[in-house]
């Protein structure tokens, strides 16, 4: 059953008790949580998520709780559990749904070597996808968000999934992080998108998650062959333009970008090359969101 | 153990079980083997039954990921050994390569499975200064500039602060012994580098000998307080038990060597332990032997109750009340055997309340 079909009183009991299993792309994650704030907002984002009553084997074990001791009632701050242990330093309490987020990335990228995980966001179109690894700030969350909500599918806004038998983008249709002013601008492009409250003064700034489509949660067990490697840049008044990209560097940046990229070794190498055999790749500079959808609309996949 | 037994020590001791395991059963099973480290150990256990591919893709995923990370930590050892004998070459300084690496670089079939966090090597007291100058030359850092720390160190340690590679990140214990200076048993260092065993064309890198190897695995583990990864480190005790045991005349070498040493109580912990936990095949007379290592009347009760709670996966499915206070006593009596009481006091006060202050505690 899809989450969003919980009732809201009974979502709320089972993530304060015994948790629920939450399926996000190929991964099963038990979650537990007491906090009020990331209990509504998974109710919000994940709605449309499947969660699997009587999940056998779980992923991921994952509760986001206040650490024990005296400090809950001064300065109040809250931990992400992996399994009963806390790999980071507390955040401040009011965090908790970045904290979340941020952390079942973690949990992704340290232990899912099955792909090659790739610091970028995967969007799909009649089953050719756009990889798009950028920088923080680059304008890549944005852009997916705009994309997604104008015929193009998300796969995922931080973390692409490459299957290392064959080389296809895996979905993991997970909210959209959105930092600072384009927060504003994609609630004026897409007035349809489901944003959660702001969150202000994590170490990215002012931070919003925008819910995924639905039809992208619901085609999340349909990977999608890359065929373009996309740079995007934000610059305040330029143009939107394509302009063709050096597959070697395209691979050296996307090895960059890669969380476990030394861990595969050679097989990562091939698997980069052998796709970018199969992909066209282009730096993407832009400043309004309506052109840079036009563009994309007439990208055409390589022959 | 007040709990049934962890499922992690079922699955190592009988891997073919594993084929029939409900998927609730893998869940905890895998949360105990990440906890301990060793999932690429199961992985290679299913591996060898030739039954990857009927377990089922779930759990699978997770032990094929853990045997790629393995292979990765693997190739990192290689490369790193290889940077550190280019570093020394001039020296004409030979090493011996300590534990992990060791086991991997003599092809050892216990390093198939392992993680590897440092790479630990051994050299003689009197070349301890030119190989420490030589590795600061070549890009080797220190990781710690506190006074306090380098004199502690540098004064009552067997090693030196550990040193970290500048570019690649990897952290590098040179030792001139196997325990403390401070320490209650006095392993000799010179008996163990002459029986080292060379593992390269040119002399240049050696490893411990059988005895010498399963020896300071015991030692490091019972002695030394390093108790954070208990269970792998039984493993690999295990695991090398199991290899070097099938040559007929290791069992009584290990046995008078362990006397030769002055390290009876480490082997009988080991074998002990070794043998609860994993089963480990040692010859009935060997064990008899060992018992001269035994601790005074009631203390292997006591012992009991703590290593076997010290030992089990380090996850909270193998947790209990006293958990935690056996961590504890096991980590104070590990100090307590590391130096005498007139200078662990001082020590311990000092990392109490003095380095907090003096930024950068360690």
């Amino acid at each position: 059953m899809r989450l969003g079909e919980l009732d809201a009183s009974i979502l709320k009991r089972q993530l304060r008790t015994e948790g629920i299993s939450l399926q996000t792309g190929p991964f099963i994650t038990q979650i537990s949580t007491q906090a009020p704030d990331l209990i509504e907002s998974l109710h919000t984002l994940y709605s449309d998520a499947l969660i699997c009553e009587y999940a056998e084997f779980s992923d991921f074990h994952i509760s986001v709780d206040r650490p024990p001791g005296l400090r809950r009632w001064l300065q109040p701050q809250i931990d992400f559990y992996f399994d009963g242990t806390a790999p980071f330093n507390p955040f401040p309490a009011g965090q908790a749904l970045p904290l979340f987020e941020w952390g079942l990335n973690w949990a992704i990228s340290q232990h899912a070597h099955q792909y090659l995980i790739i610091h970028a966001a995967v969007i799909e179109k009649e089953g050719h996808a756009v990889i798009m690894p950028a920088p923080p700030g680059s304008g890549k969350s944005t852009l997916c968000a705009g994309l997604v909500h104008n015929g193009w599918r998300l796969l995922s806004d931080e973390l692409t999934l490459l299957d290392l038998h064959n080389g296809q983008a895996t979905p993991l249709a997970r909210p959209v992080g959105l930092k600072n002013d384009s927060i504003e601008v994609i609630r004026r492009f897409a007035p349809q998108a489901t944003l959660s409250p702001i969150t202000v003064d994590t170490h990215k700034g002012a931070v919003a998650l925008m819910k995924p489509p639905a039809d992208s949660v619901e085609k999340s067990d349909q990977p999608a062959q890359p065929a373009w490697v996309i740079f995007p840049k934000y610059i305040a008044g330029a143009a939107a333009t394509l302009t063709p990209h050096s597959k070697a560097k395209a691979c050296i940046a996307l090895g960059d970008n890669a969380f476990n990229y030394s861990i595969h070794g050679v097989n990562g190498f091939n698997l980069l090359t052998n796709m970018l055999d199969q992909c066209d790749c282009y730096d993407f500079s832009y400043s309004n969101l309506s052109d840079a959808v036009s563009i994309f609309s007439q990208l055409e996949p390589p022959a | 153990m007040s709990s049934p037994p962890p499922i992690l020590l079922h699955a190592l001791n009988h891997p073919e079980n594993m084929l029939s395991l409900s998927l609730s059963s893998w869940d905890l099973l895998i949360r105990q083997a990440r906890g301990a480290g060793l999932l690429t150990n199961l992985h290679d256990a299913i591996d060898r039954l030739g039954e990857l591919n009927s377990i089922p893709e779930r759990p699978r995923n997770h032990l094929e990921s853990a045997r790629t990370l393995t292979d990765k930590h693997q190739r990192d050892v290689h490369w790193e050994v290889k940077c550190i004998l280019e570093a020394l070459k001039a020296l004409k300084q030979p090493i011996t390569l300590l534990k992990g690496s060791a086991y991997l670089i003599a092809d050892l079939p216990v390093a198939k499975g392992r993680l590897f966090s440092d790479i630990d090597i051994l050299v003689p007291k009197e070349a301890i200064e030119e190989v420490e100058q030589t590795l600061r030359l070549k890009g080797w850092m220190l990781t710690t500039h506190d006074a306090y720390d380098q004199r502690y160190y540098r004064t009552w340690m067997h090693e030196l602060p550990p040193l970290r590679h500048a570019t690649r990140n990897t952290t590098l214990d040179v030792h001139h012994n196997i325990l403390p200076e401070t320490a209650r048993l006095h392993p000799s260092p010179k008996k163990l580098l002459q029986a080292a065993i060379s593992v390269n064309e040119d002399n240049s890198l050696y490893v411990l000998s059988p005895a010498d190897m399963v020896l300071h695995s015991a030692t490091h583990l019972f002695h030394d307080g390093e108790l954070e990864h208990g269970l792998r480190d039984l493993v690999d005790l295990d695991g090398l038990l199991r290899h070097f045991g099938n040559q007929e005349a290791f069992w009584s070498e290990l046995v008078e060597r362990a006397k030769e040493m002055d390290l009876t109580r480490p082997l009988y912990y080991a074998l002990r332990y070794s043998k609860k936990f994993l089963n480990t095949p040692i010859p009935e007379e060997t064990i008899i032997a060992s018992q001269a290592g035994s601790p005074p009347a009631f203390m292997p009760y006591w012992m009991d109750m703590l290593f076997l709670r010290a030992l089990a996966p380090d996850h909270l499915s193998c947790r209990d009340w006293l958990s935690g206070t056996a961590r504890l006593l096991l980590f104070i009596r590990a100090h307590f055997l590391r130096m005498p009481l007139h200078l662990l006091i001082p020590h311990l006060f000092h990392k109490a309340f003095i380095s907090p202050r003096s930024n950068g505690a360690t």
